[in-house]
C-alpha cells in the first residue's frame, strides 16, 4: 500500500464549532473551478457532512445523574444547565416531603430540540443520600442502579435479533455535589467518590458556591484538589483515558486549574443592566449564574454539554461498559478467545 | 466591567480581585471553549435560550475526523471489463500499476482469487483507509460453475471475523473489515444479463450491496444505453434481486435535492467510463479516452454516469452503505450463525 497522490488541503478540518442551522449535504453536480481541482477531488471530506445529517436524524441520549445531600440545589442546577423544567423538582415533586429512609432513584426523561438536533434527557435524581443518622453504605443502591443499567444495555448486545439502535440508559455522567464548607471534603465524599469513580464518569461540582468569597473559593478548590489526589480519586476526565497531546493538554488544564467547577444555580430571572439574565437577588446585589465573575457554571455548562458531551458517551461506552462486559464474561468461567461452545455457555448463562 | 452586573462602585481591592478572577477565567478557558465564544453573533444574540448541545454532531464528527474513517469496496466481474481503470478513476489513485496480465492459456487454471489493495487517502484533513477487494478470474474459465463461492466465502469471512471479535473480551481495536459495496460489472456486448450475471447476484444479494455497472460504456450510442438499462431492469426484477437501494429522500429536503436524487434512482444501473489517463478537451485537461471520432470525457454527464456512481459512492450514501452492511446484512448472518449454534 501507498499513500495516494492526492495532497492535503490545510485548511482547519474543524473550521466552525458553532452549531449553524441544519445545512443541506453538498452534491457536487460538475466541479467547479480549477483544473487541478477538477482531476484532483475526491470528495472523501463529505463524509463528515453524511454521518452528521444521519445523527440529526437520529438524535441523541444522554443522562446525568445528580448526587449530594438534600438542599444543595441539585435540581436547580440541573434546570439552569438545561434550561428546562427537567428535574425532579419540576415534575410534582413536592418540596415538604419527607427524606426518603433509603436512597431512591429517580429517573425522569424529556426529549429537548436545539438547532434541529433532538436529545433525549434523563436526569438521574438521587434523594436521600447523605440525609440520614447513618449513611454508611449509601451509595450502594446507586451503584446498583448504574451496574443495572450497563446490564440491560449487555443483554439487547447478545440478543439474536438486535435493534438498530440500542436504548442508551446507562449514566453517562454523574455530579456530585461537595457541600460549600470550605474547609475540606468530608468522609461521605470521599467514600462516595472512591467507590463509584470506577464504575462511572464523576464530576465534582461545590455546590451553592455563593456562600464563599473570592479567596475563600479558590482555598477551598485547591485543598479539596489535593485531597481527591491523595485519595487517588479518578475523577472525569479521567488522565489514563486522554487519547492524545491534544487532550492531555486541554484536560489537564481542566483538572488542574477549573475543577471542581463552583457553581451557582437559579431558574429565576432578573434585568441587569438591560439584559434579562438567570440569578439570585440578594440585599446586597444580583448573583448572575452565566457570570463567570460570579461563579463557575458557565464553564460547568460549557463543559458538560458543549464540548465534553460527545467524550462522556464514549468513555462511557469505550471503558466503563467494557469493564463492566468484561468482568461478566470472566464471570462466567473465565471464557478464552470465542469458540462454538463458549458462546452458547455464556449466550445461556445470560 | 464589560459584562456588567455589577452595581458600578466598588472598593479598589475587590475591582484588582475581580479583574484577575476574571484573567484567571480567560486562561481556564479551553481553546475550544474560547474559539466558541470568539464566534461571532449566534452565540450572543441567542445566549438566553442556548444550552448549547445542538454542537453535539460537531463534537462527534471532530472525533471521527481524528480516528479518520475505513470503506471495503468490492469489484467484480468478468476480465477487461475495465474494473481496475474505473477503481484507479474513482480514487485518483495507481493501484494496479504494476499488475502483470495474464493470458488466455496462462489462464485456464485460473481460479477465482481474492486480492486486497489497501490505500490511505487524505482529504481535507479527513483519512480513509480505502480496500480494494478485487476478484480477478472470475468469470473466466470455460466451467464457471459456482465461480462465485471463493467471494462468498471470503465475504462470510470477513463477517465470522467481526462476529468472534464483537463476541470477545477484548474489545478496544477491532478491525471492521466487512465488505460495504460491492460493484458488478456488467458487460456492454450482451442484451442484458447473462447467466453467471444472474447466479452471482442471486449468490449475494443478501451478503453485501450490490452495485451492478453496465461496463465500458462508450461502446454504446445513448439509445444503445437506454434499452439496455431498461432490460436489465426488467431482469433484476424478474429474477428477484436485491440490489442496493437508495434509501428515500426526507420530506423536508429541498427541490434540487430531491430531483437530483430521482436522477439517481433513474439512472441506475450506472453506464460507466473510466480512464487513466488526462487527454486535452475543449482546452481543458480532462480524464477522457481519445478516438478518432472525439473525446470520451469520463467526468462528463452527458457523456457516462461516472460522476453519478461517484457521488454517490462516496459523496452521498458511502455512509449509507457502511450502515446497511452493518444493520442488515451483518445482522442476518449474526442471527443465522446464533441459530445455527443454538
Amino acid at each position: 500500500p501507498h499513500a495516494g497522490p492526492v495532497e492535503s488541503k490545510n485548511e482547519a478540518a474543524m473550521s466552525e464549532l458553532v452549531p449553524e442551522p441544519r445545512q443541506k449535504p453538498v452534491v457536487p453536480m460538475k466541479p467547479v473551478g480549477i483544473n487541478a481541482s477538477l482531476l484532483g477531488y475526491i470528495g472523501i471530506d463529505t463524509i463528515i457532512e453524511q454521518m452528521r445529517k444521519k445523527t440529526m436524524k437520529t438524535g441523541f441520549d444522554f443522562n446525568i445523574m445528580v448526587v449530594g445531600q438534600s438542599g444543595l440545589g441539585k435540581s436547580t442546577l440541573v434546570n439552569t444547565l438545561f434550561k428546562s423544567q427537567v428535574s425532579r423538582k419540576s415534575s410534582g415533586w413536592n418540596r415538604e416531603e419527607k427524606i426518603p429512609k433509603t436512597v431512591e432513584i429517580k429517573a425522569i426523561g424529556h426529549v429537548i430540540e436545539e438547532g434541529g438536533v433532538k436529545m433525549k434527557l434523563t436526569v438521574i435524581d438521587t434523594p436521600g443520600f447523605g440525609d440520614q443518622i447513618n449513611n454508611e453504605n449509601c451509595w450502594e443502591p446507586i451503584e446498583k442502579y448504574i451496574n443495572e443499567q450497563y446490564e440491560k444495555f449487555l443483554k439487547e448486545e447478545v440478543n439474536i435479533a438486535r435493534k438498530k439502535r440500542i436504548p442508551d440508559t446507562r449514566v453517562h455522567c454523574c455530579l456530585y455535589f461537595i457541600s460549600p464548607t470550605g474547609h475540606s471534603l468530608r468522609p461521605l465524599d470521599l467514600e462516595f467518590m472512591k467507590h463509584l469513580s470506577k464504575v462511572v464518569n464523576i464530576i465534582p461540582v461545590i455546590a451553592k458556591a455563593d456562600t464563599m468569597t473570592l479567596e475563600e473559593k479558590t482555598e477551598f478548590k485547591q485543598r479539596v484538589r489535593k485531597e481527591l489526589e491523595v485519595n487517588g480519586i479518578e475523577f472525569y476526565p479521567q488522565k489514563e483515558f486522554d487519547e492524545d497531546l491534544e487532550d492531555k493538554t486541554e484536560n489537564d488544564k481542566i483538572r488542574q486549574e477549573s475543577m471542581p467547577f463552583a457553581v451557582v444555580g437559579s431558574d429565576k430571572e432578573y434585568q441587569v443592566n438591560g439584559k434579562r439574565v438567570l440569578g439570585r437577588k440578594t440585599p446586597w446585589g444580583i448573583i448572575e449564574v452565566e457570570n463567570l465573575t460570579h461563579c463557575e457554571f458557565a464553564l460547568l455548562r460549557d463543559f458538560v454539554i458543549r464540548t465534553h458531551l460527545q467524550d462522556l458517551k464514549e468513555v462511557t461506552h469505550n471503558i466503563h461498559y467494557e469493564t463492566y462486559r468484561a468482568k461478566r464474561l470472566n464471570d462466567n468461567g473465565g471464557l478464552p478467545p470465542m469458540t462454538v461452545e463458549t458462546e452458547e455457555n455464556h449466550e445461556s448463562n445470560l | 466591567l464589560a459584562r456588567g452586573g455589577c452595581p458600578s462602585v466598588l472598593p479598589a481591592a475587590v475591582m484588582d480581585s475581580i479583574i484577575i478572577q476574571e484573567r484567571l477565567v480567560e486562561r481556564l478557558l479551553s481553546p475550544r471553549t474560547q474559539a466558541q465564544r470568539s464566534h461571532p453573533a449566534k452565540l450572543k444574540d441567542h445566549e438566553k435560550q442556548y444550552v448549547g448541545f445542538a454542537t453535539l454532531p460537531n463534537q462527534v464528527h471532530r472525533k471521527s475526523v481524528k480516528k479518520g474513517f475505513d470503506f471495503t469496496l468490492m469489484v467484480a466481474g468478468e476480465s477487461g471489463l475495465g474494473k481496475s481503470t474505473l477503481v484507479n478513476s474513482l480514487f485518483l489513485t495507481d493501484l494496479y500499476k504494476d499488475r502483470k496480465l495474464l493470458n488466455a492459456e496462462e489462464r485456464i487454471n485460473q481460479t477465482v482469487e481474492i486480492v486486497k489493495h489497501t490505500v490511505d487517502i487524505e482529504e481535507k484533513g479527513v483519512k480513509l483507509k480505502l480496500t480494494i477487494v478485487d476478484t480477478p478470474g472470475f468469470g473466466d474459465a470455460v466451467n464457471n460453475t459456482e465461480c462465485w463461492k471463493p467471494i462468498t466465502d471470503y465475504i462470510d469471512q470477513q463477517f465470522e471475523q467481526y462476529f468472534r471479535d464483537e463476541s470477545g473480551l477484548n474489545r478496544k481495536n477491532i478491525q471492521d473489515n466487512r465488505v460495504h459495496c460491492c460493484l458488478y460489472f456488467i458487460s456492454p456486448f450482451g442484451h442484458g444479463l447473462r447467466p453467471v450475471d444472474v447466479e452471482f447476484m442471486k449468490a449475494l444479494h443478501e451478503k453485501v450491496n450490490i452495485v451492478p455497472l453496465i461496463a465500458k460504456a462508450d461502446c454504446l450510442i445513448p439509445s444503445e444505453i437506454r434499452k439496455l438499462k431498461e432490460r436489465i431492469r426488467e431482469e433484476i426484477e424478474k429474477f428477484g434481486i436485491k440490489v442496493y437501494q437508495f434509501p428515500e429522500c426526507d420530506s423536508d429536503e429541498d427541490e434540487e435535492f430531491k430531483q437530483q436524487d430521482r436522477e439517481l434512482k433513474e439512472s441506475a444501473p450506472f453506464a460507466v467510463i473510466g480512464s487513466n489517463t488526462v487527454v486535452e478537451a475543449k482546452g481543458q485537461r480532462v480524464r477522457g479516452r481519445l478516438y478518432p471520432w472525439g473525446i470520451v470525457e469520463v467526468e462528463n454527464q452527458a457523456h457516462c454516469d461516472f460522476v453519478k456512481l461517484r457521488n454517490m459512492l462516496i459523496r452521498t450514501h458511502m455512509h449509507d452503505l457502511k450502515d446497511v452492511t452493518c444493520d442488515v446484512h451483518y445482522e442476518n448472518y449474526r442471527a443465522q450463525c446464533i441459530q445455527q449454534m443454538t
